[in-house]
Order: structure tokens, then sequence, then C-alpha cells
């Protein structure tokens, strides 16, 4: 099926735990034109806040760096986001994504951010390298309605 | 976001009232208020009362979790209270509630803004940090 961009948002911001907040609100106000349903919508939120969350606690882990988010709607309902890192990077990327693993479980970090994403999007793609850095792609198709008008 | 403590002496049951946004961000805070509470009080039950809880991500599981395992070495119990549905689907998913039961604390049970009557030693700590509210309810 042929989709359309019909709009995009882009933008970055330093890794401060202050951003994780304002970045899932962001998500949300943009996403607002398609009048999402409240339960999908907070899905959303979830999943972004768990990766700009990871950005700020793994990938910049003592240091602060940017965060890069880019979301696009599509002609379809589908929104597709982008979270990108210059960070430490994942080295198994497989392993990372296993339900409760986590490299900081002394912070109480539960390890299931990824698991997260996973079961509130439609799909997720990660891609990493290390020392360069990590992206994670996300897609959801909106039940809301048939499509953008 | 605040947290309210309520401590009950004679049941040692501490109820922590987190309200707005759970995140990482936010978790540190939280997370310090109610170990300061179990460790003045001798928490053997701990209830998380979510109902004001306007968003939650991983980082309330690892709260709730962390609060799980200080308390069973006090052999005591945590309880989940009234989780919004947002937050119950991040809460199945972990598997928390095998470990945690999910109540449902009704109003009189529940610690308010006014002052209460009852005889009960309570405590109150509230920091406010964030003064702009969100409603996830609201799309
Ligand atoms: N952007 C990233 N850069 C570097 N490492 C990452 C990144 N995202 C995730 N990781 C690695 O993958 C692991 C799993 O991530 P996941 O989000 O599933 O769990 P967590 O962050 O450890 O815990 P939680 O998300 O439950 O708080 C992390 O512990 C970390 O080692
Ligand atoms: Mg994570």
């Amino acid at each position: 099926m042929k989709q359309k961009i019909v709009n995009e948002l882009k933008m970055s911001f330093p890794s401060l735990s202050e951003n994780e907040r304002f970045s899932r609100l962001a998500v949300s106000g943009f996403l607002s034109q398609l009048n999402p349903r409240i339960d999908e919508l907070s899905e959303i939120k979830t999943a972004v806040s768990e990766a700009v969350t990871n950005c700020i606690v793994h990938a910049y882990r003592n240091t602060t760096g940017l965060i890069f988010m880019q979301v696009r709607i599509f002609d379809t309902s589908k929104v597709y986001i982008k979270i990108r890192d210059k960070g430490c990077g994942i080295t198994d990327i497989k392993k990372a994504m296993e339900p409760l693993f986590t490299t900081a479980p002394e912070e109480e970090r539960a390890g299931l951010g990824f698991a997260v994403m996973e079961s509130f999007m439609d799909r997720i793609k990660v891609r990493s390298a290390s020392d360069k850095g990590t992206t994670v792609i996300m897609e959801k198709t909106l039940k809301t309605r048939e499509g953008f008008v | 976001m605040s947290v309210k403590i309520r401590n009950d002496k004679q049941g040692r049951k501490t109820t922590a009232t987190i309200y707005g946004d759970l995140d990482h961000h936010t978790a540190k805070y939280i997370r310090s208020e109610i170990d300061r509470a179990i460790g003045e009080h001798n928490t053997k039950t701990l209830i998380i009362d979510f109902s004001n809880v306007t968003f939650m991500d991983s980082s309330g599981i690892g709260l709730v979790m962390g609060r799980y395992k200080l308390i069973s070495e006090l052999s005591g119990e945590v309880q989940i209270a009234n989780p919004p549905p947002y937050i119950r689907k991040v809460i199945q998913l972990s598997g928390i509630n095998k470990l945690c039961r999910i109540i449902t604390l009704d109003c009189e049970d529940k610690p308010d803004d006014t002052e209460e009557k009852d005889t009960a030693d309570k405590t109150i700590i509230t920091k406010e940090q964030d003064h702009e509210t969100e409603n996830s309810q609201r799309a």
C-alpha cells in the first residue's frame, strides 16, 4: 500500500531527565491532530518515554549528549517515531531486548523498557553500534480514523 | 509530582499516595520519601496508591520491585492500590501483580487533603516539585 507523509516533527534536546516528560508531551501534542484514542496515545507516550529514558540512563551514562527525535504522520493514520542517540551503543541487541535484562539493576531498572515498547507499538526496530549510538524506530497505526484528512 | 505518606502505627501500615507522573526523573524522589517512611515506621504493609498517577513507565515498575525487595526482607508485603487502566497494562506486562496484590481503596481508606478525624498516628510529607499538572485522561 502506498502511503504518504502528511506531517513531520524533528527535534533534538539534551539528555536531561527533565526532558523525559517534555519529550512525551511533545509527541502527544503533535499527534493530537489525529484525534487519537486516549489508550493509544498513552501507549505511544509510554513507548517514547522508554526510548528517551534509555538514552539518558544508558547511552549517555555519566555524560550529557543530544537525543534526536523524529515523528511522522502518514495518510494511513500510521505514526512513525525515530529516537536516536550518539551514545555508548548496545553490543548485543537481542540480549538487551529480552524482558528483565538490564545492565543497571542497582539503579532499580526493571529491564522492561524494550518489552513495553514492543507490546505498546505495532513494530520496533533497533540499530546500534558500539560507541556510535543507537536508533530505535517504532510504528503504530491508530485505530481512530480511516485516514488523515 | 508529589507523594503523600500516611502511617498507621498500630497496623505498621504505610500508605504512599503518588500524584502526577511517575518516570525516571521523579522516581528518585518518590523512592527516597517512601524508604524514609518505611525506616521510620518499621512498616510491614506498604500500600502504594496509584489513583492519582497521571503517567507511568517501567521506572514505576522498578520502584515497586525495589520496595517489594525491601519489604520482603522485613517479611512484610506491598500492595498496589487503584491503578488506572493505562498503568494496569504496564503492571500486567511486568508480572509484578504476582508479587504485589492489587487492591481497591475506597474513599474512607484513602488519605485525603482534609484533616482526618480518626486517631491513627499519621504524618503527611509532601513536596511539590512540579506545579504543572497534566491530565493524561484528556487527549
Ligand atoms: N539507547 C541505549 N544505549 C545504550 N544501551 C541501551 C540503550 N537502550 C537500552 N540499552 C541497553 O539495553 C538494556 C535493556 O533496556 P530496557 O529499556 O529494556 O531495560 P532497562 O532500561 O535496563 O530497564 P527499564 O527500562 O525497565 O528501566 C539496558 O539495560 C541497556 O544495557
Ligand atoms: Mg529502559
